[in-house]
């Protein structure tokens, strides 16, 4: 299995693959199209400030690509709320692929950092994951409750910590970061059919 | 509900831990990789690796180090220690570090802190604050509380959460060491007045002390060393008795 992981710039993105690799797969770090259209998986992590990684998208010509992709797409943390077709983050547009708007926290401290449980889990990506289990956040926006929420957490109000749409799946926390229910999401993304 | 964190941090020299280390499962006490998978399975919610090496080989050894951790664990780590350029934090992020801590560097020179929030996103940078009271007036200290400068430790949060960091580790210089608590007061005053999470260190001598952080100084996220290193308190029963004072954490 192919597994690709968008490297577009800054940030620490080979946590995600050695969280991989402790999985038995050697994930590619790239930013090249074409090995990214030929990819089993893609994995779009988020790095950095919303409008710099749009523009970074929008250089490399990632941003016309991903929202056609067909085959598993996994966004995390700003790489699900690039999902969105908007984020309040230096107001930058997103990939538009799930509708609504990604707005700041207004309450508590922020960014909300550390271990926080999920509930009314739905989908594939969590199976054998249960409803207190921990997962790993750290960020300063959230994703709105939408029809395509398949997880939700609560920090101040309720809001989607994983969407999915189609070959589309976003989670707002680190599953490279979260333990064994993070590896297990990441197992469940690699084995997901779609 | 997000929980309450806990962390222990290991003292780093040229890759190896530095202070007696006493699991009795360690095959080898001065290896910081079978350290940090020892915490990990305990528990412990984040780590926080300190480098006090001076040695010219430094930065290679460290990151080398940083790369075999990253690899071998699952949750969430912080490198700090002679941190002073964005190079230095590009270095250590490509190689698998979640967030670096900065301390002197940023106090000598606040503009460090705006130059990596801009570069590698707010979420990564820890900025650690050592402060002493003097004429009851907490003032910053650096090199590692040695030096004292004239910064109000209240003013210069407020600095660093303006510039831009992620998060304040605060560490009493009056308290480290002395295993009679944190510094509950100042930390409250802190965590009150500052938007961003604010991790207490410096006094962890028994469980109650973790309780009382989290209740009166309303820390995010209390950091500790001695006391995990040497067995004095696991971290699983830490977290227990922190559940069972109504402290959201994770077990």
């Amino acid at each position: 299995m192919k597994v690709v992981i968008l490297d577009y710039g800054a940030g620490n993105v080979r946590s995600v693959a050695f969280a991989l690799e402790r999985l038995g797969v050697d994930a590619i770090l790239t930013a090249d199209p074409e090995s990214i259209k030929n990819a089993d998986r893609v994995i779009f992590p988020g790095q950095g400030e919303a409008r710099m990684a749009m523009q970074k998208l929008a250089a490399s010509g990632l941003e016309q690509i991903l929202p056609k992709l067909k085959q598993p797409v996994l966004g995390i943390c700003l790489g699900m709320q690039l999902l969105f077709e908007s984020t309040e983050e230096g107001n930058t547009k997103g990939l538009g692929i799930i509708p609504g708007a990604v707005k700041r926290f207004s309450s508590g401290k922020i960014p909300q950092m550390g271990w926080n449980t999920l509930f009314d889990l739905q989908g594939p990506l969590f199976e054998g994951i249960h409803e207190n289990d921990y997962m790993y956040l750290v960020h300063s926006y959230f994703a709105p409750l939408v029809a395509e929420t398949t997880a939700t957490a609560h920090y101040g109000l309720n809001y989607s910590v994983a969407v999915q749409k189609n070959n589309f799946v976003g989670v707002q926390f680190h599953p490279e970061k979260s333990g064994k229910a993070g590896q297990r999401l990441l197992r469940n993304f690699l084995n997901w059919n779609k | 509900m997000l929980c309450k964190r806990i962390i222990p941090c290991l003292d780093i020299k040229d890759g190896r831990t530095v202070k007696g280390v006493n699991f009795v499962n360690l095959r080898d006490a001065g290896d910081p990789v079978e350290l940090a998978q020892q915490y990990a399975e305990e528990g412990a919610d984040e780590l926080v690796f300190l480098d006090i090496s001076a040695t010219e080989q430094r930065r290679k050894t460290l990151v080398e180090l940083v790369e075999k951790v990253a690899r071998a664990i699952d949750i969430p780590f912080t490198v700090g220690g002679g941190i002073s350029t964005v190079e230095d934090v590009h270095l250590l992020l490509q190689h698998g570090a979640d967030k670096v801590s900065v301390n002197s560097a940023a106090v000598k020179r606040p503009e460090l802190i705006d130059e990596i929030a801009l570069t590698f996103g707010s979420q990564c940078l820890v900025v650690a604050i050592d402060a002493k009271q003097i004429d009851k007036q907490w003032k910053v200290h650096l090199v590692g509380g040695k030096v004292p400068t004239e910064i109000d430790l209240f003013e210069w949060a407020k600095t660093v959460e303006e510039r831009g960091a992620g998060e304040i580790l605060f560490t009493s210089m009056d308290h480290d060491g002395t295993k009679n608590g944190f510094a509950n007061a100042a930390l409250a005053q802190l965590s009150e007045s500052r938007q961003i999470p604010i991790i207490a260190s410096g006094g962890a001598g028994n469980i109650s002390h973790f309780s009382a952080t989290f209740i009166h100084g309303k820390a995010d996220a209390a950091l500790a060393a001695s006391v995990f290193h040497f067995g004095k308190i696991p971290i699983h029963k830490l977290k227990a008795a922190l559940k069972d004072n109504q402290i959201p954490v994770r077990l």
